[in-house]
């Protein structure tokens, strides 16, 4: 377990990596990274029991998979800030011959990714087979897996949330960044995601929401909720309301930093909000 | 010329669940996972016999996919089971980025694969998964001939790590290769020594190439015959060994032209030793309802057209 304010510090770090991440190579995800930076930091450091090391088998931990892969930069700050791999490699974000590439991937053996992702769809399968497989292996461990709202669009997502309720897959919390945003704008106008929680109630899920997702505390609350429903012969779903931007003034409240870049000015200005805590790379 | 003997037609896809069967009993990480066509694919031993390493998902080949993929994480070898097209075409990107980008231990095992499907018509037979599956960096591509061979290579494929597509078929067909045989991944098998002219053929057209090779050789012209199984990646040694003796090659498929073992063979032969080619294979083409051995007529994938191929190729030395 983890004091709130050490996890703040770690949050405050993540994001200035995430911004200086993207500002050095002029792309890259940071809105939906920022918004989701309290919850993988409280994931990766209170919530989750995890091995010391990496090992691809993810035996006896707790294994996470990052469905949305377009928001790298949040889990390789989460990933390197908890020893995964050194911090200092955050300077690679993007560039040629390194393991941090734009999305994940196991292809270059990065500490921490078990699975590419980038193509949206298709982590829910995923970690439903990981949590077969501990089943089967008799590992108590729980299987997490973060999607982006506007992923839930794609078809894939619903045939596996239908194989999880129906094969009792209860090792497992999926967990949803709904910021209720995507690249062409509001989920509302690109393709409406209609009721997410009757939807999942409606194919036989737990389903629970965490109000503030921005929230330490909440997200403290929220998941000891969540992991309370698992083992009972369903899956759980949580609901992770989310500000995209979380934590840069003119980040929040726009799906404009889906995809772009801060400028050397913004930079300054989104780095000045989130003084340093645990020192930059 | 050594001669081959139908020992008993059998479908490969029994050879398939077969071996799956043997697997249930000596690899306890084996897991086999069925898109809602158990019985099809010949799983329902291994089914009866492991349960709770049976994994039915339902009709949702993607899902199948990822699932197979995340399992192993943990340590087991997933078998993934549906017909050719259903395995590949549509669930391309399913197994680019989860299987093959990531590297994962899959067998995708697919069955009904080519024309020979029959009846059903276009829309599930595929003549075009070869190509898609061998353009998939690290995704190793086989083709089995008949019942014994496929039973081998569900074997072998367990005990090697990383993605394998193999691709079977529905019809029964002759079973001719040794029931103890040890299947070598990528290791071609020489069916037949000749001089004149080698034929490489993979699947169903293993069986019709050795026809053909008798129709040849009463006509005076010798032929090697090559049982590529292993469509990559491709013994281009054993290749380029005989058209060094022979100077023109034959490669048959139930497959398109294009994407297939014969663009394989080309590009080898492009490479290393130019050399007259003729491709036995569907001109570009969709399938159509009718019987397996109608179709593999009207779609020139016989003994018939390998023999007209070969007759054509040998003029162009």
């Amino acid at each position: 377990m983890s004091d709130n304010k050490s996890l703040e510090n770690l949050v405050t770090q993540v994001r200035r990596d995430i911004l200086r991440m993207v500002h050095k190579v002029n792309s890259g995800h940071p809105g939906g990274s920022l918004g989701c930076a309290e919850f993988l930091v409280t994931l990766y450091n209170d919530i989750m029991k995890l091995n010391d090391g990496f090992a691809m088998d993810g035996k006896e931990e707790d294994v996470f998979f990052l469905s949305n892969g377009h928001i790298s930069p949040v889990i390789y700050s989460v990933l390197a800030r908890r020893g995964y791999f050194p911090v200092d490699e955050l300077n690679t974000f993007r560039l040629l011959d390194s393991r941090l590439q734009g999305h994940p991937t196991t292809h270059e053996g990065l500490p921490g990714i078990r699975i590419a992702s980038g193509s949206l769809g298709q982590g829910m399968s995923v970690a439903i087979g990981t949590a077969l497989t501990k089943k089967l292996n008799g590992d108590n461990h729980l299987v997490y897996s973060l999607h982006g709202d506007g992923e839930l669009q794609e078809g894939q997502i619903w045939e596996a949330a239908m194989y999880a309720a129906g094969n009792n897959v209860d090792n497992y919390i999926a967990t949803v960044d709904y910021n209720k945003k995507q690249i062409d704008g509001a989920t509302d106008d690109v393709l409406p995601l209609g009721s997410l929680s009757a939807k999942f109630e409606a194919f036989g899920w737990e389903v629970l929401e965490i109000e503030d997702g921005n929230n330490i505390q909440a997200i403290k609350d929220g998941m000891a909720a969540a992991k309370a429903k698992t083992g009972n012969g369903k899956p759980v779903v949580v609901l992770l309301h989310t500000e995209m931007g979380n934590g840069v003034d003119f980040m929040m409240n726009t799906h404009a930093w889906h995809g772009k870049a801060p400028n050397d000015e913004q930079l300054e200005s989104a780095l000045a909000q989130n003084p340093e805590t645990l020192g930059d790379y | 010329m050594k001669k081959y003997t139908n020992t008993g037609s059998k479908d490969t896809r029994s050879g398939f669940g077969d071996g799956l069967t043997e697997l249930g009993k000596t690899n306890p990480n084996v897991v086999a996972l069925c898109a809602d066509l158990t019985g099809s694919l010949k799983m329902n031993a291994f089914k009866d016999n492991h349960p709770e390493r049976f994994f039915q998902i339902g009709i949702a080949e993607a899902n199948m996919i990822g699932i197979a993929a995340g399992m192993t994480i943990g340590g087991k070898i997933p078998f993934t089971g549906t017909f050719a097209n259903f395995s590949t075409g549509r669930v391309y990107d399913q197994i680019r980025q989860s299987v093959a980008y990531s590297d994962k231990n899959v067998k995708i095992c697919a069955s009904h694969a080519g024309i020979t499907l029959g009846e059903d018509g276009a829309t599930h037979q595929i003549l075009e998964d070869i190509g898609l599956m061998k353009m998939l960096p690290g995704m190793t591509v086989i083709n089995t001939c008949d019942y014994n061979q496929t039973k081998a290579a569900t074997l072998a494929i367990a005990d090697f790590h990383g993605p394998v597509y193999l691709r079977f078929g529905r019809p029964k067909v002759a079973n001719f290769t040794p029931a103890d045989q040890k299947f070598e991944i990528g290791k071609a098998v020489q069916l037949t020594e000749g001089t004149d002219v080698t034929i490489v053929a993979t699947g169903h057209l293993v069986w019709e190439a050795l026809q053909a090779a008798e129709t040849l050789e009463a006509a005076g012209i010798s032929a090697e015959v090559i049982n590529i199984h292993t469509i990559k990646p491709l013994d281009e040694e054993a290749i380029l060994a005989s058209v060094a003796k022979t100077g023109c090659v034959v490669t048959a498929e139930e497959h398109n032209f294009l994407g297939g073992l014969g663009e394989s063979v080309a590009r080898t032969l492009a490479l290393h030793r130019p050399t007259p080619q003729e491709f036995v294979a569907t001109q570009d083409t969709f399938g159509e309802s009718g019987t397996p051995a109608q179709l593999m007529e009207k779609y020139g994938l016989n003994a018939a057209s390998i023999v007209k191929a070969v007759n054509k190729v040998i003029t162009r030395k």
